[in-house]
This record gives structure tokens, C-alpha cells and sequence, in this order.
């Protein structure tokens, strides 16, 4: 693991840190293994479900869109067109995060079984 | 501070993971959804304490959360047959937030002249790539399922050589961005028109009939594009939970393309339903039809009653009368199972939800594998809406450009209800043997209007015993 120097950020922007690349690539073959794993276990009566609810989980785009719609970029700290981008992106994956949780939970409420037993 | 976000991302993709695993039961999926929108909450939560995100901003945050939501609530209330639009436009947001966010790191990279090096410049180009052509591809998509655009084929000349050409040129670029990105970087604006417009050139030929191999492995490239930006951002949680998505959408497309008998790159440079008419043999050949209440007698005095529905039932908006007949007949004791073919309805598990909405029991919604050794048994076998799904000509007709394709054994059962408008052959424009078949009655109408008599027939019966 890189050495994290005090009052360097461990979260988003490392910048001029060199960040640990293999292992994100670890993350990302172990989480998708996982989610292969998962997702063949989800029944298929719910794979309409699923797909919101996925959509809306991958709409963790949120916290890429709020780090760089967020940040300050200019020494006045006067929002960039960079920020203006990244609070477009929040918008998009908030609807999506809204939607899909909402959408997701609707459609389960109609699954229903059998009356008496 | 950058410890508890840390915790806060590792007990988010946590949920995130329970999340799905409680969506292998009906029973428990709805705990799934809260522990996604918990997950998601402290993500959230996690990113806003992050000392980058200066306190200015958040207002302007709040401003784009309360946009968001105002959008998401009315997308989540549409009908459940407009399910299918909603997703494949959640597909285009997820894509386009990608888009903007790549967009947005690059010119943060190059305008203040930061070191951009090649593993963050490749991720970069991914996540543009795969979130700008997930925008454009979805659009169309949802285009086509909303009937704005037409939902054949739209065919052009020489697709497969401009679409190839397009995906080298933008990989070209690519290329020489991450050779050098401050030297390259009036390319960026090239790949951005690139990556839009190869999305639309993919999408538009590809038929009504394989939207949900579309949606499913557009449900894929979203997921990947989150999990570029994770590269770019050096952040594990979008990477778990991209990945997820990815997975998600990578399995169901395989299970599309299975239900289907077609390979990924038959769906995605193939245009099914094109030259594919001249297969229908002219041959004339004869129909027995039936009355609504010839088929509710036929019913009454089943064992076993198989219904498979079609997406031309949901259209016909039909459900709820055809719950009326599975309520009068399993009053009398009538076994009534719904046979669901993996590819009913536009989307991945569509038609599941469309008869769900109707009140029908989940137990008795059985999938295909389950119900086709089980189908001789059946005394009748009801087709509603639904063609290709159930030709046998897809078993042993090796020129009908369904063969191979897994089907619903309707013609096993003892007699067959085939509610139909017309004799006109269905989306691929193939003719149905099974229609043709001695054990075959046609009652002949709209689904809803023959549905409605039927119930009304055994309705009527009941109070004359």
C-alpha cells in the first residue's frame, strides 16, 4: 500500500500522489467476481427489478460528479465551467438514484403470494 | 476526516452487496432496496465531508440534488409498460454523468497543466468512450421503445464498415491521448463526437425484437463507465459498484442472447428481421377458430390450465381481465400456471412484473425450463400475444430463422387457445405452425374484449351450478 503523507486526502484527489493501481484493478476483479456470483442468484421472476435497482447502485456516479462539481478550481473559489459540468452530473445521477430506488421498491410492492397461506 | 470516508464507502458497497444478494428472493427484495438507498445515503453522505468539496459549493449541490429528484419522482411513477423506456433512459443519464465527469477531469488535468499519467489518461478515455456512447446508444433505445423513432431496423449502407471505422478513429485517438494528452488535447473533443455518434449508429439497426439484449448489456457499459471514473477518481466504492452494475448487465445479456438462440455479435451487427420474410412458405392452409365461450367450457373441465402470455397481452392491456379467468377457474379447482419465456415483454423479467401489477400470485408465474416438461400434462394451453415464443418451428424448421431458439412446448399440451387478432404473422414476420395444428382453436379478437368474455363466461357459469 502507498504511504499516505498526514494531511494528504485519501479519497478522490490524490493528484500528484501515485496511487495504488494494481489494486484497484484487484477491486475491480474481485467486485465483479462477486457480483457475477450474486447476480446469478437473483430470481428471474425479479430481473426487471434488478435492473432498476442496478441502475440506481450505479448511479455512484454521484460521488465522482460531487468531487468534481464540488471542488474549488480558481483561487476566489467561484464555480468553473469544470464545476458546472460535474453539478450537471450530480443532476443526471440523482435522477437516477430517485427513480430507480423508487421505481424498484414499486414494482416489489406487486409481488405478492398466494392469499391463506 | 479521510478515515470515517473511507468507512463510510466500505460499509456502503457492504449494502451494496446485500442488496442484491436479497433480490434472490421475493420475500426479502424489498429489504434489498433499502439497504441499496441506505448504502447510497452514506455514500453521499461520505463524499459531501470530503475537505476537497469546498462549503460554497454546496449549495449549488443542493441545487442539483433537489433538480434530480424532481426529475426521478415522475420517472418512477410511469406505467409499468413503459418500464422498459424508463431504464434504458436511467442507462443514457448514468452514461452522460460518466461522460461529464470524464469531460470535466480531463480539462482539469490539462488546463492546469497537471502530470496526467497513462494508466488515469486510459481509464479517462474508457470512461468517456463507454459513458458518451451509453448516452447516445440509450437515447435510441428508449427512442425505439417509446415508439418515437420507428422500432424496425434502421438500416444504412456499408453499417458495419462506418461503425468499425468510427470505433478505430476514436480508439486513434485515444491512442495519442495517452501518448501524450497536453500535445493531444484538441482530440478530446474528437473522441467526445466520436463516442456520440457511434452510439447512435449502433443502436438505430438493431430491431424492436432484441431491445432487451440492448438494454441489458447498455445496463453493462453504464456500470463499466462508473467504474472507469473509478480508475480516474482513485475511488474503490465506484469500482464495487460499478463493477456490480457491469456484472448485472453482463449476465442478463447472456441470458437474453440464450432465450433467444443469438450471439452478442449477431444482435449487435445482424439486423434480425430484415431479409428474413421470404421465409414464410405461401402455403394456404386451414384454421379451426372458436368462440370466448367455447374456450371458457374448454377451461372449466381442465385439470391444468397453462397461460403464456405475450407482450401483445400488456399492449392490449388485457392482465386484469386474464386474472378475472385465473380467479374463476382456480376457484373450481383448476390448476392455472403462466409460462414466462425469458424474452416476454421489452425487457429482462418484463412480463413477470406486468402480471404481478395484476394481482396474480408469484408462485404461479413459472419459467420456461419449469413449465416444458410439465406442458403434455396440460389440458389447455392459452396463448395470449404471444408468437414466435411458442412456434415449433423453432424446434425442427431449420429455415425458419427462429430455429434453435428455445420455445414454450405449447404444442405438447391436449388442445391449445390461441387468442389472436389476426391472421397475420407476428413482429419477425414468420408464419406460426402452431396455429395450423389440429389441436388448435383461434378465438379471433382483440386480447382485452376476448379476455373480458371469457371471464364473463365462466363468470355466468358459476352462478348457474
Amino acid at each position: 500500500m502507498a504511504q499516505e503523507p498526514a494531511g494528504i486526502k485519501l479519497s478522490g484527489y490524490v493528484d500528484t500522489e501515485m496511487p495504488d493501481y494494481v489494486g484497484m484493478i484487484f477491486v475491480f476483479m474481485l467486485s465483479t467476481f462477486i457480483g457475477l456470483q450474486v447476480i446469478n442468484q437473483v430470481s428471474r421472476l425479479l430481473h426487471t427489478p434488478l435492473m432498476s435497482l442496478t441502475n440506481a447502485i450505479s448511479a455512484i456516479a454521484v460521488v465522482g460528479a460531487i468531487l468534481v462539481g464540488g471542488r474549488s478550481y480558481v483561487a476566489n473559489d467561484e464555480p468553473t465551467w469544470i464545476n458546472i459540468l460535474g453539478l450537471i452530473a450530480i443532476v443526471a445521477s440523482v435522477t437516477n438514484i430517485v427513480s430507480g430506488f423508487l421505481i424498484t421498491d414499486r414494482m416489489l410492492k406487486m409481488f405478492k403470494r398466494k392469499e391463506g397461506k | 476526516m479521510s478515515l470515517w470516508i473511507q468507512l463510510a464507502y466500505l460499509v456502503a458497497t457492504a449494502l451494496f452487496i446485500f442488496s442484491l444478494k436479497w433480490m434472490s428472493d421475493p420475500k426479502t427484495a424489498r429489504r434489498g432496496v433499502l439497504a441499496g438507498a441506505l448504502g447510497m445515503g452514506l455514500a453521499i453522505v461520505g463524499t459531501l465531508i470530503d475537505p476537497s468539496v469546498i462549503a460554497g459549493n454546496y449549495k449549488w449541490i443542493a441545487i442539483a440534488v433537489i433538480l434530480g429528484t424532481i426529475i426521478g419522482v415522475p420517472l418512477s411513477r410511469v406505467p409499468l409498460t413503459a418500464v422498459p423506456q424508463r431504464t434504458a433512459l436511467s442507462h443514457a443519464f448514468g452514461g452522460f454523468a460518466a461522460g461529464l465527469v470524464g469531460t470535466a477531469k480531463f480539462y482539469y488535468y490539462v488546463q492546469g497543466g497537471h502530470e496526467l499519467n497513462t494508466f488515469i489518461m486510459i481509464a479517462l478515455c474508457a470512461e468517456v468512450l463507454l459513458g458518451y456512447l451509453t448516452f447516445t446508444g440509450s437515447l435510441m433505445a428508449a427512442g425505439k421503445l417509446q415508439e418515437v423513432l420507428p422500432s424496425r431496423p434502421i438500416l444504412y449502407k456499408n453499417q458495419n464498415l462506418i461503425n468499425f471505422l468510427l470505433l478505430v478513429a476514436a480508439i486513434a485517438c485515444c491512442g495519442l491521448l495517452v501518448y501524450d494528452p497536453h500535445r493531444f488535447s484538441y482530440l478530446f473533443p474528437a473522441v467526445i463526437v466520436l463516442a456520440l455518434l457511434f452510439g447512435v449508429l449502433l443502436i438505430i439497426p438493431i430491431g424492436g425484437a432484441d431491445m432487451p439484449t440492448v438494454i441489458a448489456l447498455l445496463n453493462s457499459y453504464a456500470g463499466l463507465s462508473a467504474v472507469a471514473m473509478g480508475f480516474v477518481l482513485n475511488n474503490k466504492l465506484l469500482i464495487t459498484a460499478g463493477a456490480l452494475d457491469g456484472s448485472s448487465g453482463l449476465i442478463l445479456s447472456i441470458i437474453m442472447c440464450k432465450a433467444m438462440n443469438r450471439s452478442f455479435t449477431n444482435v449487435l451487427f445482424g439486423a434480425f428481421g430484415q431479409v428474413q420474410q421470404a421465409a414464410g412458405e405461401a402455403e394456404k392452409r386451414t384454421v379451426k377458430s372458436a368462440t370466448p365461450k367455447d374456450a371458457a367450457d374448454l377451461m372449466e373441465n381442465a385439470n391444468l390450465v397453462v397461460v403464456v402470455p405475450g407482450y401483445g397481452m400488456a399492449v392490449a392491456q388485457a392482465q386484469h381481465r386474464v386474472r378475472e379467468i385465473y380467479d374463476h377457474l382456480t376457484k373450481r379447482g383448476v390448476s392455472v400456471k403462466f409460462a414466462i419465456h425469458p424474452v416476454a415483454g421489452r425487457m429482462p423479467g418484463h412480463m413477470n412484473v406486468l402480471l404481478a401489477e395484476s394481482d396474480i400470485p408469484y408462485e404461479d408465474l413459472v419459467e420456461m425450463d419449469e413449465i416444458n416438461p410439465d406442458m403434455p400434462q396440460a389440458d389447455v394451453c392459452l396463448v395470449i400475444g404471444a408468437n414466435d415464443v411458442v412456434n415449433p418451428a423453432a424446434l425442427h424448421n431449420d429455415k425458419s430463422p427462429i430455429y434453435g431458439m428455445p420455445i414454450i412446448n405449447s404444442h405438447k399440451a391436449k388442445a391449445i387457445l390461441a387468442i389472436k387478432r389476426s391472421m397475420n404473422p407476428g413482429f419477425a414476420g414468420i408464419e406460426n405452425e402452431l396455429y395450423y395444428d389440429d389441436k388448435t382453436l383461434m378465438i379471433f379478437g382483440d386480447a382485452k374484449a376476448v379476455t373480458g368474455e371469457i371471464a364473463k363466461a365462466l363468470a355466468g357459469e358459476t352462478g348457474g351450478h
